[in-house]
């Protein structure tokens, strides 16, 4: 279990522009960090960075658990349960097979009451290219809550979802953080777990 | 099963679902090999003569036709973030997607060889030699071409650089491959070229997953 995720001096530099400089924060087990800011203010690449995808043009991130404090991106991956923007589902394959899939591959048991707890236990023989973007999305949650991981990074997390799919994804979040885990969300609107507010500047500075 | 075994079957099941890539590869290698004896006309040594030369390039074109969506379905749907972030490291996951492509694609082009090499009248040692050198070779098609699919990721219509990145990597494969059938058809002994071919074939597939997956790494952070 992850007992803190701590950003010294973070910077992200995309192509010819720095999106941000000298970021830092913490976020401890049970605590929820939503990153907010403007289009292209770099909240995404905030989230790869985390994840490991993308290196820090300066500063770094330190994981800290009960037992050793590491800046290694990869080591930090296999800690994440990740919720991009993209929902990486294939139209071919059916509700079930892609969700035995995923939690499969992370050697996980694919419990099919987690496709019911997100409400999709009636459409689990039905191919993904039939689904709304709000259950595509619900997919995604059930997905993220195979995976087990103590680190949640979610990219807005209640987009395409209605009321009843925003209100799962709270009660989820909160429930998380409830037995210890860690949230960073990349969201235009309020995660409402009386969380901290990481607020990214939307003016990129030519380098 | 194992992570690899998950992502290997995953990626079989999206290619016989899919139909079109391993379908189009055999079309495309049936064509070939048909229009070509068309082209050069009944004379029955020549066909012989030039059959391990176009079949092996007809193999290896029509392997190139599915090679750019080795990763770039799971890129641009986000699947790849996921696999990424999954237990299963990046060059085992580089070697799975080769896998899948050679039996989704390798092999059974392979089989069918046997089938074509009748219309250009190769006798049937150098018909074996031609399958065996097709079995021991596509393997280094889809691992080479892994390189390929995996450099060209983030671009746009980067299928259209993707051959001339791969195809003279390939070289090697072509002229062992193809050279191989030439002695087998003098009735000389196939096994020096077969053994090369092997070689090349052993050391593209246990490179190019290296190779492969760190340029995925590089185009996950783009």
């Amino acid at each position: 279990m992850i007992s803190s995720l701590t950003a010294e001096k973070l910077a992200c530099v995309r192509g010819d522009k720095r999106l941000f400089d000298g970021l830092n924060f913490r976020v401890t087990a049970g605590q929820a960090l939503a990153v907010e800011g403007a289009n292209g203010a770099g909240k995404t690449s905030l989230l790869r960075m985390i994840a490991g995808f993308l290196a820090p043009a300066a500063g770094r991130l330190i994981v800290k658990t009960a037992q050793v404090e590491s800046d290694d991106g990869e080591e930090r991956g296999k800690s994440i349960g990740w919720l991009g923007h993209l929902d990486g589902l294939k139209p071919q394959l059916t509700v079930m097979e892609q969700f035995n899939f995923f939690a499969h591959l992370h050697g996980k048991a694919a419990d099919a009451a987690l496709l019911e707890q997100v409400g999709l236990a009636r459409q689990a023989d039905l191919p993904c290219r039939y689904l709304s973007a709000g259950q595509r999305r619900r997919l995604a949650l059930a997905r993220l809550l195979a995976s087990q991981r103590p680190l949640w990074l979610l990219d807005e997390p209640f987009a395409a979802l209605d009321r009843s799919g925003q209100a799962l994804v709270a009660q989820l979040m909160a429930r998380h953080c409830g037995q210890g885990g860690i949230i960073i969300a990349a969201t235009h609107d309020p995660l409402g777990l009386g969380n901290e507010i990481l607020r990214l500047g939307n003016e990129s500075l030519k380098l | 099963m194992s992570p690899f075994a998950i992502l290997l079957t995953r990626d079989i099941r999206l290619a016989a679902r899919s139909g079109g890539s391993a379908a189009l590869a055999l079309s495309f290698f049936a064509l070939v090999a048909t229009l070509v004896p068309l082209g050069v006309g009944a004379d029955l040594k020549l066909l012989a003569r030039v059959a391990g030369g176009i079949l092996w390039v007809a193999a290896v074109l029509a392997a190139l036709l599915s090679l750019d969506r080795l990763f770039q379905g799971d890129f641009e749907d986000g699947s790849l973030d996921l696999i990424a972030l999954s237990p299963l490291p990046l060059e085992l996951t580089a070697l799975a997607k080769i896998t899948a492509h050679w039996l989704s694609t390798g092999l059974p082009l392979t089989l069918l060889s046997p089938v074509l090499a009748v219309l250009f009248n190769l006798p049937g040692p150098a018909t074996l030699i031609l399958f065996f050198s097709l079995l021991i070779g596509t393997p280094a098609v889809s691992a080479v071409g892994a390189i390929g699919a995996s450099l060209t990721l983030s671009l746009k219509r980067g299928g259209l650089i993707l051959p001339l990145i791969i195809l003279p990597l390939l070289a090697p494969a072509v002229i062992f491959g193809a050279g191989a059938v030439s002695l087998a058809l003098d009735s000389l002994g196939a096994q020096n070229a077969l053994g090369l071919l092997a070689a090349f074939s052993f050391a593209a597939v246990l490179l190019s997953p290296f190779a492969a997956a760190a340029s995925v790494r590089l185009n996950l952070g783009g």
